[in-house]
């Protein structure tokens, strides 16, 4: 399948980047490519201009800054997957990482690029949501940082603005954020998760004192479930409370169907896979 | 736009139009036709060769993406007419039907190895996860890509 036609630019600055960008909206940003490409092919995206960004090496690294997880937006999934930082300290993301397609598709797509396309089938932002992740973006104007729980705003819609790059993810380090995973029912051949639930939490005297749960694949975006979250505070953490809980699941909430499974299975494989994912970090 | 990189040991340049992919330009260009295009999705795993020493989907990249890098694919496995040893083992355990998916297997399972030199059985089905046999021949590709690692490992 062919794209249609483009020029290709390739940078090395990001303010090269940016000031590109806001030449034109018709512009998009060429990380891995590894959802930029495909939508492409279908012709679902024709950009005018392909802004490469994938020469800009400082943005390729993770590190812990005491406070956060710095991870530059164009890690690779296997990196933030083999990550002994990620693993250690916010292992719901490294579990993401490590579930994305296939071992090829790891070694090209970016964390930045996944994040920013926020397509509704992605995994990482159930584990962004779980772990309260922090975006850090660069526009003419300067930076800013948005937080993942007003970062996803519709189907394939971020809160970033025209002409704003992401350039970090930062975790905070605390003690729930070790304690989080992220576990996944995927689709057999396209690897996209049906249902993809992210879950951090901490406990104290084996009572809940603090969770955080995100959801993919379920809803047309990513979404927190506050339901699942205040079923689970301040309770005792056994079976039971972790089934009741888990029955809130995607509660309110609008849910896909698609001609692989329907809202209702959607729903209940939702149920399944918080308790399973909750179970896992108690 | 130029393009120029090294394939299989060779330098190559040529003027493509940036739409062009890579596994075309491999293909029609340098006339490298034993990476085939499968799903042309990023699914399938039919187009996976070496870029810069990592298994990549071919299909889900630009030829101008790959300017300067070094490219390994299935016809520069072969070292003096002497076949590579996943090549080797793909022969002799009958880990190919059609062989459509072959060149695919084959790269992705040279990579696998490097990550992981003696995988158990369920971490070979699951490297292979991008790669897909339409003949259903799994079987015989995890047996050969287990039999690779072996006579890799014994110094072969």
């Amino acid at each position: 399948m062919y794209p249609a036609e483009f020029d290709y630019v390739k940078v090395s600055s990001l303010e090269e980047a940016i000031s590109l960008k806001q030449q034109g909206d018709e512009n998009s940003i060429l990380a891995g490519g590894h959802s930029l490409i495909p939508a492409m092919k279908l012709r679902l995206s024709t950009p005018k201009k392909l802004i490469d960004i994938s020469g800009l090496n400082q943005y390729k690294n993770i590190s812990n800054n005491g406070s956060h997880i710095s991870i530059g937006a164009l890690c690779t999934h296997k990196q933030c997957a083999e990550s002994d930082v990620i693993q250690q300290n916010c292992p719901a993301l490294s579990d993401a990482a490590s579930v994305i397609g296939d071992p090829h598709v790891r070694n090209k797509g970016t964390i930045g690029g996944a994040l920013a396309h926020s397509d509704p089938q992605a995994d990482y932002p159930g584990a962004i949501l779980a772990l309260n992740a922090t975006m850090v973006v660069k526009g003419s104007s300067g930076g800013r940082t948005i937080a993942a729980d007003d970062y996803f705003t519709g189907l394939w819609e971020t809160a970033l603005g025209e002409g704003e790059l992401l350039t970090e993810i930062r975790i905070p380090v605390n003690p729930m954020n070790a304690n989080s995973c992220y576990v996944k029912f995927p689709q057999p051949a396209s690897r996209y998760p049906y249902v993809g639930c992210g879950v951090a939490l901490s406990s104290s005297g084996g009572n809940c004192s603090d969770i955080r749960v995100g959801f993919s694949g379920v809803g047309e975006w990513a979404f927190r479930d506050a339901g699942i979250e205040n079923a689970l505070k301040g309770q005792a953490l056994n079976s039971s409370s972790i089934a009741a809980a888990a029955e809130k699941a995607a509660e309110g909430k609008a849910v896909l169907s698609d001609h692989f499974v329907s809202e209702e299975y959607r729903r209940a494989m939702s149920k399944v896979f918080a308790k399973r994912a909750i179970t896992k970090v108690s | 736009m130029k393009v120029s990189m090294r394939v299989n040991g060779v330098d190559h340049e040529h003027d493509v139009e940036p739409r062009t992919l890579l596994v075309q330009h491999l293909r029609e260009n340098l006339r490298l036709t034993g990476t085939h295009v499968g799903c042309d999705t990023s699914q399938c795993g039919a187009c996976t060769i070496h870029v810069n020493g990592e298994a990549v989907k071919a299909c889900t990249m630009f030829a101008i993406q790959a300017d300067g890098a070094e490219i390994t694919t299935i016809e520069g496995l072969a070292t003096n007419g002497e076949l590579h040893p996943m090549q080797k083992a793909f022969w002799e355990n009958h880990g190919l039907q059609c062989g459509y998916c072959t060149p695919g297997m084959i790269m992705a399972s040279v990579d696998m190895l490097k990550n992981n030199p003696n995988p158990t059985e369920e971490e070979i089905r699951h490297g292979l996860e991008g790669n897909f046999c339409r003949c259903t021949g799994y079987h015989n590709i995890v047996k050969s890509v287990k039999a690779a690692a072996e006579s890799m490992q014994g110094g072969a």
